[in-house]
């Protein structure tokens, strides 16, 4: 094969896209609203209207944009205003009104309304800036690079921010070079298990037979996990070039996104970058004037967690219950439709342009040893600053969640950090100067998984906590091993049992045995893992189990049977009502001397009268066991 | 029971796709799409159009959580029960929801206004507890911001102070 040189098409294609960007937006107020699906969710869209609503009034030409998730989840709805003159300015917590008024005062007038700032992009005189905050320190952004801050359905915004150039610069390659240049870059599977990802485009592209599948793992189904999705939302792009590098390295003739039906904002913002990218001629037949050929489908999963494991997502791609098979033959050798297929997580396939652009030694600079690169974790739980944050492998877990993340909100304390969603496990404060990379989390007994990281505090109940990843992982375990299928059944009915009040010590044993059965009994990674959010409470808080079996009492106060609301009748002032009205269910009225009373047949322990009760009052209070509550 | 009209909507969806296997999922999501859910007659033709046993189709609607067999409600509710939503009380809001509207999860209201469901994770989880309500996430859901989204359905909550 004669290679192609496609620069001369790319080039072509870059000064077409940069003069398209600069007819809209040279010279213009440009208003970016970060409109990722948890923005929306703490109303982004409203948020968007209003800006284009004051835009139209004032005959204004600023294009307002929906951008993805900048990370700072927290701040949501997160608003960037670009004028020029000025510095980015990102505004956080924006509502209509906030919004109308940046449109009149500093659109119109040139007060930056400094009240709402967030922080700048870039260091100036004038405004804080990002690079002010500790987390700057800490965080290195590689795959979140243009994360909130390209136009995710224009493609021109994408390639004039330097997408695409990698994939140029890698079909000038053999194929053989961009998978040296992968491993010797070390770049470990993102989806889980850190696989080294050039290994397994070897195997493929050594493997007999036509076609060859290449397929994005964008179904991410663990709870507290949301980076996949957040990336899709933010750089579509950027995953599809991955893909297309991909797929040249291992000899893919056709791709697949399998992405979840439960992400429809990801869907549509795919479905527009896979259709512009076809329209630029980037995928399809003779990318960029090469030979090289590559279709890309979107297939959208139907919910079974399941399916992130990859033979099951195969499976399911062909049409078939997704049950996960026996490995070897590994997928790379035999996969869907029996041809060789490499499947490669969202994350994976990001860092692939990247290292192509910058340098297997750049990467290998990054991180540790034998994890280089980047670590990207959604932060989320009891934890000030939410949101989505990458940092340096082997960066420690303290760093992660009081530099980066600002720590325990309401002054709290911390309790456990729950890493890699069921498959992973809670770690408590004595792991948290754990550097984090694949291995030495997985000697700790958790997982880098998706980088789902949920931090506790002491308001949770690690006991609780294992009896609903359990929960998960028995309704979600597709029930072809016995020990999966029924064991995580059995382990259920003890956590239960305990979260009840009535476990018996001995059960803490079987529960161990069994762990490590399933663990040992499972095909695949759902049941292989499946006890490990019980194993790492059982090591790390088994005083806690042991209070919940032997006083029938939930230290965290959160095990609703073993818990009761109690109103201290010399707190309670009689003129105040607030409980009774936030009761959900009437079980609060007045006594004889207006003093209230929680009747505990009614209550359903849903706790909104705490936060009911006056600050200056504080009468109502939790206690555990319920026979606490003083009888009359 | 409207059966031709089923039966016309799933024909119409069937002519876009070849009678492949692989177009099983994607077929069975289009139908849902289109009909709110999956009737039997619509398995049934779709298994014929695959020529596939109409057993393998229930089994993998049924293995897939995305599916339902039984009509929505006008508007759909859908709980999170992720990590974070869990922590932060997603099964006290779940207990609301049941309350307030009289069903179990996985069910419809008896006048067709509201079903009730729960989702693995939205991926919303900086807003725990989240609820979907008509594909829209709320976020921070808790038994009062329930009564306050089923009162801009124009559902008032149950009296208080009868008694």
């Amino acid at each position: 094969m004669n290679p192609i040189n496609p620069a001369p098409a790319f080039r072509e294609l870059r000064d077409k896209a940069g003069a398209k960007l600069r007819r809209l937006k040279d010279g213009k107020t440009v208003i970016m609203v970060g409109a990722a699906t948890c923005g929306r969710a703490a109303g982004a869209l409203d948020v968007l209207r209003a800006f284009r609503d004051e835009v139209k009034k004032h005959n204004l030409d600023c294009p307002v944009i929906e951008v993805g998730c900048l990370g700072h989840c927290y701040a949501e709805p997160l608003v960037i205003i670009g004028k020029p003159g000025w510095p980015p300015v990102a505004y956080g917590y924006v509502n209509p009104v906030i919004a109308e008024r940046l449109v009149n005062e500093f659109i119109l007038g040139d007060n930056p309304c400094p009240e709402f700032v967030l922080a700048a992009l870039a260091p100036n005189d004038l405004l804080p800036s990002f690079q002010d905050f500790p987390r700057a320190r800490y965080e290195r952004k590689i795959i979140l690079q243009n994360c909130g801050l390209i136009d995710p359905s224009d493609i021109n915004d994408s390639i004039a921010n330097g997408g695409y150039s990698a994939l140029a610069k890698a079909l000038a390659l053999p194929p053989q070079k961009i998978i040296a240049e992968i491993q010797k870059s070390g770049l470990r599977g993102r989806g889980g298990a850190g696989f080294p990802a050039g290994q397994k485009w070897q195997a493929c592209r050594d493997a007999q037979g036509t076609p060859k599948y290449l397929i994005c793992n964008a179904d991410e189904g663990d709870p507290g996990a949301f980076v996949d999705r957040a990336l899709l939302e933010s750089d579509p792009h950027g995953i599809i070039e991955g893909m297309l590098i991909a797929g040249y390295a291992a000899g893919a003739d056709r791709g697949y996104i399998y992405v979840r039906a439960e992400y429809p904002l990801a869907v549509e913002r795919l479905q527009i970058a896979l259709r512009q990218a076809e329209d630029y001629h980037l995928i399809g037949s003779h990318i960029l004037g090469t030979d090289y050929s590559l279709e890309i489908t979107l297939f959208q999963g139907s919910g079974a967690f399941v399916c992130g494991e990859e033979t099951a997502l195969i499976a399911s791609l062909a049409g078939q219950p997704g049950l996960p098979r026996y490995r070897p033959p590994y997928p790379a050798v035999k996969g869907l439709f029996g041809q060789p297929t490499v499947v490669n997580n969202v994350k994976t396939l990001a860092y692939v342009p990247r290292i192509m652009a910058n340098g297997a030694d750049w990467f290998r600079g990054i991180g540790a040893a034998d994890s280089p690169g980047t670590a990207v974790f959604a932060l989320a739980g009891k934890i000030v600053n939410t949101g989505m944050v990458e940092v340096p492998m082997g960066t420690t877990l303290r760093r992660i969640i009081y530099d980066v993340g600002s720590g325990i909100p309401k002054g709290k304390k911390f309790k456990a950090v729950q890493i890699g969603g069921p498959s992973g496990g809670c770690l408590p404060e004595s792991a948290l100067d754990l550097p984090v990379d694949f291995d030495s989390l997985q000697n700790a007994g958790a997982i880098m998984g998706s980088g789902g990281m949920v931090v506790c505090d002491e308001d949770d109940c690690m006991v609780e906590m294992a009896r609903y990843f359990l929960e998960f992982t028995r309704r979600e375990s597709c029930g072809k091993c016995t020990f999966c299928r029924l064991g995580t059944r059995q382990m259920l009915e003890i956590l239960t049992d305990f979260t009840l009040g009535q476990g018996k010590l001995a059960d803490l044993a079987i529960l161990e045995k069994l762990a490590g059965e399933v663990g040992a009994g499972s095909l695949c990674a759902l049941g292989r893992t499946a006890p490990n959010p019980i194993l790492t409470t059982l090591r790390y808080f088994r005083n806690e189990y042991e209070e919940h079996i032997t006083l029938g009492r939930c230290p965290a106060l959160m095990c609703r049977h073993l818990i009761a609301y109690y109103i201290l009748p010399d707190k309670c002032e009689r003129s105040c009502d607030a409980c009774v009205g936030a009761c959900t269910v009437e079980a609060i009225s007045p006594d004889k001397k207006r003093i209230k009373v929680i009747d505990p047949e009614k209550c359903v322990k849903c706790g909104t009268c705490l936060p009911a009760c006056p600050p200056q009052y504080n009468a109502i209070v939790k206690l555990s066991p319920p026979s606490e509550v003083p009888c009359k | 029971m409207p059966g031709p009209d089923i039966l016309a909507a799933t024909e119409q969806i069937l002519s876009a796709f070849t009678p492949e296997r692989p177009n099983l999922i994607p077929i069975l999501q289009a139908v849902q799409g289109k009909l709110g859910y999956l009737p039997r007659s619509a398995m049934q033709a779709i298994a014929g159009y695959l020529r596939i046993a109409p057993v393998d189709v229930y089994g993998v609607v049924t293995f897939y959580n995305q599916f339902r067999l039984n009509p929505p409600g006008k508007h759909s509710v859908k709980v999170c029960l992720g990590t974070a939503c869990h922590m932060k009380g997603g099964y006290i809001a779940l207990d609301a929801w049941q309350r307030r509207l009289g069903i179990s999860p996985r069910q419809t209201t008896p006048d067709r206004e509201f079903d009730l469901d729960t989702v693995a994770c939205v991926g919303c989880c900086t807003m725990a507890p989240v609820t979907v309500v008509d594909g829209k996430p709320e976020a921070r859901v808790d038994p009062t911001r329930v009564d306050g989204i089923l009162l801009s359905f124009g559902r008032e909550p149950p009296a208080k102070d009868q008694k």
